[in-house]
């Protein structure tokens, strides 16, 4: 990917934002757009109004997204054409065991062990370019990172459709279950640091962001195999609602985001214990990382702000009132009042530093318990997950 | 490198000498500290109510703390945190806080968004650390003209000043940022209020103050008093209530303390169907209902079908499926006794959770309630391992035994009988309380699958006198076969065998052979005598058994004569492994479920809440003024032209105070993008001087 250098243009560029994009901006979201149509008409029969609303919303998210972060173009193409591929050698679900490529690359099992082997390595190859000052790691590292988030985003969607191929009434999108959601988790974080790793033009923070994907992966691999919880079951029917659509991929960028913003508050930790030695190595200076961590909280607060209210909206569908207290409710408004206290002392009181980087890390196991803990150890009407 | 922005607070500052009481009072409201502190506070405070679940039965709160703690806690509300006066107190400060912080800085934010600071000095503005100077040949005219264009398509509004030579173009941009701090906190205040419309404060208050009584009796709704109910009218409430098919319903429950009070609709809402599928794999996939609506202003009922995350919306009363449960089945019923002279099956019939029967068997009665009863149960495919195959078990019934003394066993039986290694049970499952697990007797199904032949033969076992007959039989038999003659021996013969049928009636067949062998060691292992007699012993039970056997045949109208196969020797196998557990069994009847009539329930909830329309309206102020916080930033430029002797010099700076970094990266970009429009106009540029912070 390349990095351009936006801030060093040597010209202005006098266009507006527009103008501005370049052919390559207009076929690819054309392209993408074409094949939302045809999904719209040719999945219609599964779709509801709200359904094909959202099909349409997501292709405008793509687009915004792409053509304020290039590299998602590039990534979008593969995924899409990888995606494309497996489905077209996907008539039922023997196939994952008779298709070399599905069997080894990209039904959704074989996709989901393949991040569970890139995001270790991606960890592993993002210190040893830290420590060895390599910038050769660093990129190998990004590489991974990529192709480990492909290989979630055509885990899920081929899981989606192998869901169908189970049987019609069984299909769902596949965010319905902690297996998938962790998949989701481990991908939304990677994406999200990516795209931070664009902006600031430093991959050394791919091994701490690495950490917390890597043992999101743990989970996932104990999961799968103590639990067998990588098998499709069909939806309760709390579940069966267009809202899960948006709001748990909604609510798992912020989860990354604040993900993201512990593991940058562990960097700075590290780096203030041992200031000279990591700076040497390629850390990002502390008011970089501090001003990270703040751009992380926010963008976290604010999804986590649309996913929770997007998920009262669904209450109100689902259970009769947009509020019940239940606890997965109430860890919601705990983690977003811990963040709103956060931000209220950094922007007023002006604090920054070592006490902000241990509250973002404190943070992270408010975040994990309203994420996780509360399937675990609570009961309420939050009926998915369960261990 | 303090952010602090110039508010209130600071504006506070210099006043401090001279503050009345009240504004010390509203100073601390809105101080930031208080509103920090609440944020926390309140965050912990709810962990609370999901520890410890709420709004159980007070029974159940009772056993798990007991009296102390469990008076502690009521005192303290724990058990409907969300609603003790303590936790809405905490509330209630923080949207006072959040107003005085609102209603004091919305004024300075407002006059800020259109405040160019277009007093600013030369001599200031190179104290800026974004800040960079050109010289020029170029005419100010000109120069004002390419700084406004390149200001202007940055985005910045532009307010210009003539300071005598000099000329300012102050810029600003995304003042909208202060736009969202106060939509923001606006709605922060706005949600609480409509929370609070949607809350149960008033039905609290009512019971309080002794309007409205709790009921806790479970009894008809139409003999509970007017000092239980609440009248239809605007106040928000959300309850459930269970209608059974057919049925209808014109309150619903409203779950308040220790028990519930009534709350009225001005409608009647009729169940006419309620519907359960199910997925290969078990799980339920569809619970909905079909219900008519009748009320007076109505023209024609309404009736359409609701479904989980499909609710109906009349006239501001949401009604959703929430539950569903047994609207009174009649099941028709054939009691089997397993005790007793008088043995003949009979039918009964009775309406789950309606009737309660009497029932008179071997001498005792027994009150019988039916409790529950299901059509699908599946169960995972036993055997193969990992496999997902589910099976329906087919209709289930549950009920409760309880005899004089008010003790109860609780049953469940399956109305078919169930396959366990290719050869078919009854399944009743028996348990003395709710906290066990239920444990299966296993009553072999006949050929004709009914529990008849098994019946029969328990009743051979189990009847004296007709286990005396068979007994002589096969002692008359066994003696014949060893050529034993002497006739007057057969009564003793036929009582040891008799008594090993008993012991193995009791005790089980690993019983039997235990005492068999030691019989064979009393006798030393040298009598050989001995040993022929226990094993003749054991011949003239099993044979007794086996005339037992054919005497349920032909009690069942079977042919008592006919060749026996190795069905009847599975059956056989299976019957007695099952007799000794009738006695651990602990009813002396078993029901077999022959037929029912299915009539179910369904459980509606149905909400009334008229702030919902605020709390949205908050969502919307919310999520709009968080977005402008985070992602519109407040900035401002501005540049200083000078005309002097020699040329003009231009003074570009710039600030911003929530994102220091990016701000430091945007100057930069327009800092070039004038020094380039500079180069453009004028081929040469004199002395490039850069200052530049960061
Ligand atoms: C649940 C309650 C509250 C929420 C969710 C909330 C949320 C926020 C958010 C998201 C920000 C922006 C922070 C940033 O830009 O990163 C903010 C800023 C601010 N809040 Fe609050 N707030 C709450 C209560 C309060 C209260 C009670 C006060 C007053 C004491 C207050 C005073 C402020 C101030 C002064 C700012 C800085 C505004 C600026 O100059 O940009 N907030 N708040």
């Amino acid at each position: 990917m390349s990095t351009p250098q936006e801030t060093l243009a040597t010209r202005f560029d006098e266009r507006g934002f527009f103008r501005r994009l370049s052919w390559f901006d207009w076929s690819w979201a054309a392209a993408f757009l074409v094949g939302t149509v045809y999904a719209s008409v040719h999945f219609a029969q599964w779709m509801d109004g709200y359904e094909q609303a959202i099909l349409y919303l997501s292709w405008v998210m793509l687009v915004a997204v792409g053509w304020m972060w290039k590299p998602a173009r590039a990534f979008s193409i593969v995924v899409a054409l990888l995606t494309l591929f497996a489905v077209s050698r996907y008539p039922d679900l023997q196939a994952a065991q008779n298709d070399f490529f599905l069997n080894y690359l990209l039904s959704s099992q074989s996709a989901i062990m393949w991040i569970c082997a890139l995001f270790p390595a991606a960890m592993v190859v993002y210190f040893a370019g830290l420590i060895a000052n390599s910038p050769f790691m660093g990129k190998l590292g990004s590489a991974f990172t990529w192709a480990a988030s492909g290989a979630g985003f055509i885990g899920l969607l081929v899981r989606w459709w192998e869901s169908y191929l189970i049987s019609p009434d069984v299909g769902r999108i596949p965010v319905t279950n902690l297996y998938e959601v962790f998949v989701l988790f481990a991908m939304t974080t990677g994406l999200i640091y990516l795209y931070y790793e664009y902006r600031y033009r430093t991959r050394a923070l791919g091994g701490f962001v690495g950490i917390i994907i890597t043992a999101s992966i743990g989970f996932l691999l104990w999961y799968h195999f103590d639990r067998q919880a990588h098998e499709i079951d069909p939806l309760i029917p709390a579940l069966q609602s267009w809202w899960m659509k948006i709001h748990v991929p909604t609510n798992f960028v912020a989860y990354g985001a604040f993900a993201i913003s512990a593991m940058i508050g562990v960097a700075y930790l590290v780096q203030a214990r041992f200031s000279d030695a990591w700076k040497r190595r390629g850390l990002p200076s502390a008011e970089v990382m501090d001003d990270l961590m703040y751009k992380n909280v926010a963008l976290g607060f604010a999804f986590f702000t649309v996913a929770t209210i997007l998920g009262a909206f669904w209450a109100a569908d689902a259970w009769g009132g947009y509020w019940s207290w239940d606890p997965k409710e109430t860890w919601s408004l705990i983690t977003w009042l811990n963040y709103a206290a956060w931000l209220h002392l950094r922007f007023t009181k002006g604090w920054r530093g070592t006490p902000m980087a241990w509250w973002a890390v404190i943070g992270l196991f408010i975040v994990t318990f309203t994420f996780l803990g509360v399937n675990i150890f609570l009961s309420g009407l939050h009926s998915y997950g369960e261990l | 490198m303090s952010t602090v922005p110039a508010n209130a607070e600071s504006i506070r500052a210099g006043r401090r000498s001279r503050r009345s009481t009240a504004s010390i009072l509203v100073g601390f409201l809105g101080s930031m500290n208080l509103a920090i502190t609440l944020l926390v506070v309140i965050a912990i405070a709810s962990v609370i109510g999901t520890v410890l679940q709420q709004n159980q039965p007070f029974q159940d709160y009772l056993i798990k703390f007991g009296p102390f703690w469990f008076n502690i806690f009521e005192r303290l509300s724990l058990y409907d945190v969300y609603a003790a006066p303590w936790y809405l107190l905490i509330l209630a400060f923080l949207v006072v806080s959040t107003s005085i912080c609102l209603a004091r800085n919305t004024p300075n934010m407002l006059k800020e968004m259109n405040r160019f600071r277009e007093h600013q000095q030369e001599r200031s503005l190179r104290a800026f650390s974004n800040h960079r100077e050109w010289q020029t040949d170029l005419p100010t005219e000109e120069v004002e003209a390419l700084a406004t264009r390149a200001l202007k398509r940055n985005g910045y509004r532009i307010r210009r000043k003539e300071h005598g030579d000099a000329l300012l173009l102050a810029g600003m941009t995304g003042s909208s940022n202060r736009i969202g701090y106060i939509l923001t906190h606006l709605s922060i205040v706005v949600i609480c209020v409509g929370g609070l419309i949607d809350g149960n404060l008033m039905l609290k208050f009512r019971e309080w103050s002794g309007d409205l009584v709790v009921e806790t009796r479970d009894i008809p709704v139409s003999r509970i008093g007017a000092e239980s109910r609440v009248s239809a009218g605007a106040a928000a409430f959300r309850g459930t209530v269970n209608i059974p098919e057919g049925g209808r319903a014109g309150v619903v429950f409203l779950p308040l303390r220790d028990g519930y009070v009534v709350q009225e609709l001005p409608f009647t809402i009729e169940l006419e169907e309620f519907r359960v599928e199910h997925h290969d794999t078990g799980e339920p996939r569809l619970f909905e209902s079909d219900v008519v609506i009748t009320a007076p202003e109505l023209e024609e009922p309404i009736r359409q079908t609701i479904a989980v995350n499909h609710p109906l919306i009349y006239n501001g009363y949401a009604i959703y499926q929430s539950g569903f449960g047994d609207g009174g089945s009649r099941l028709y019923m054939r009691a089997w006794p397993l005790a007793g002279d008088d043995r003949a099956a009979y039918e009964l019939e009775g309406r789950v959770l309606r009737d309660d029967l009497e029932l008179e068997v071997a001498g005792q009665s027994l009150r019988l309630e039916l409790t529950e009863f299901e059509t699908f149960n599946a169960r995972r495919v036993p055997g193969v391992p990992g496999s997902r195959e589910v099976e329906n078990l087919g209709p289930r019934f549950e009920y409760r035994l309880r005899a004089a003394d008010g003790t109860a066993r609780e049953f469940r039986n399956y109305m078919r009988p169930v396959t366990i290694d290719d050869r078919r049970y009854f399944l009743s499952g028996v348990r003395s309380s709710p906290a066990e697990e239920f444990r299966f007797l296993h009553l072999p199904a006949d050929a004709d699958d009914s529990p008849e032949l098994f019946m029969a033969f328990l009743d051979a076992l189990t009847s004296e006198e007709r286990l005396r007959e068979a007994s002589m039989r096969a002692a008359a038999d066994a003696m014949d076969d060893f050529g034993l003659t002497d006739r007057s021996l057969i009564p003793q013969v036929a009582a040891s065998g008799r008594e090993l049928v008993q012991r193995l009636l009791d005790e089980g067949f690993g019983s039997v052979m235990e005492h068999l062998r030691q019989r064979i060691a009393e006798a030393g292992g040298v009598d050989d005598s001995q040993e022929t007699l226990v094993m003749f012993s054991r011949m003239v039970m099993e044979r007794t058994l086996w005339e037992a056997y054919r005497d349920a045949l032909a009690a069942t109208g079977d042919d008592p004569q006919r060749e026996l196969g190795g069905s009847d020797q599975v059956f056989f196998q299976d019957a007695i492994s099952a007799m000794p557990a009738i006695k651990a069994y602990g009813a002396p009847v078993f029901l077999q479920l022959r037929d029912y009539d299915h009539r179910q329930a369904s459980g509606l909830q149905i909400a009334r809440a008229p702030g919902q329309n605020v709390v949205y309206l908050g969502f919307a102020l919310l999520v709009g003024g968080i977005f402008l916080l985070f992602y519109v930033s407040h900035r401002r430029m501005w540049c200083w032209i000078r005309r002097h002797d020699t040329g003009t010099m231009v003074l570009l700076a710039g600030t911003n105070q929530r994102d220091p970094l990016g701000f430091a990266g945007q100057y930069r970009a327009l800092a070039d993008e004038i020094d380039h429009r500079l180069q453009d106009a004028s081929a040469p540029v004199r002395g490039n001087n850069e200052v530049e912070g960061l």
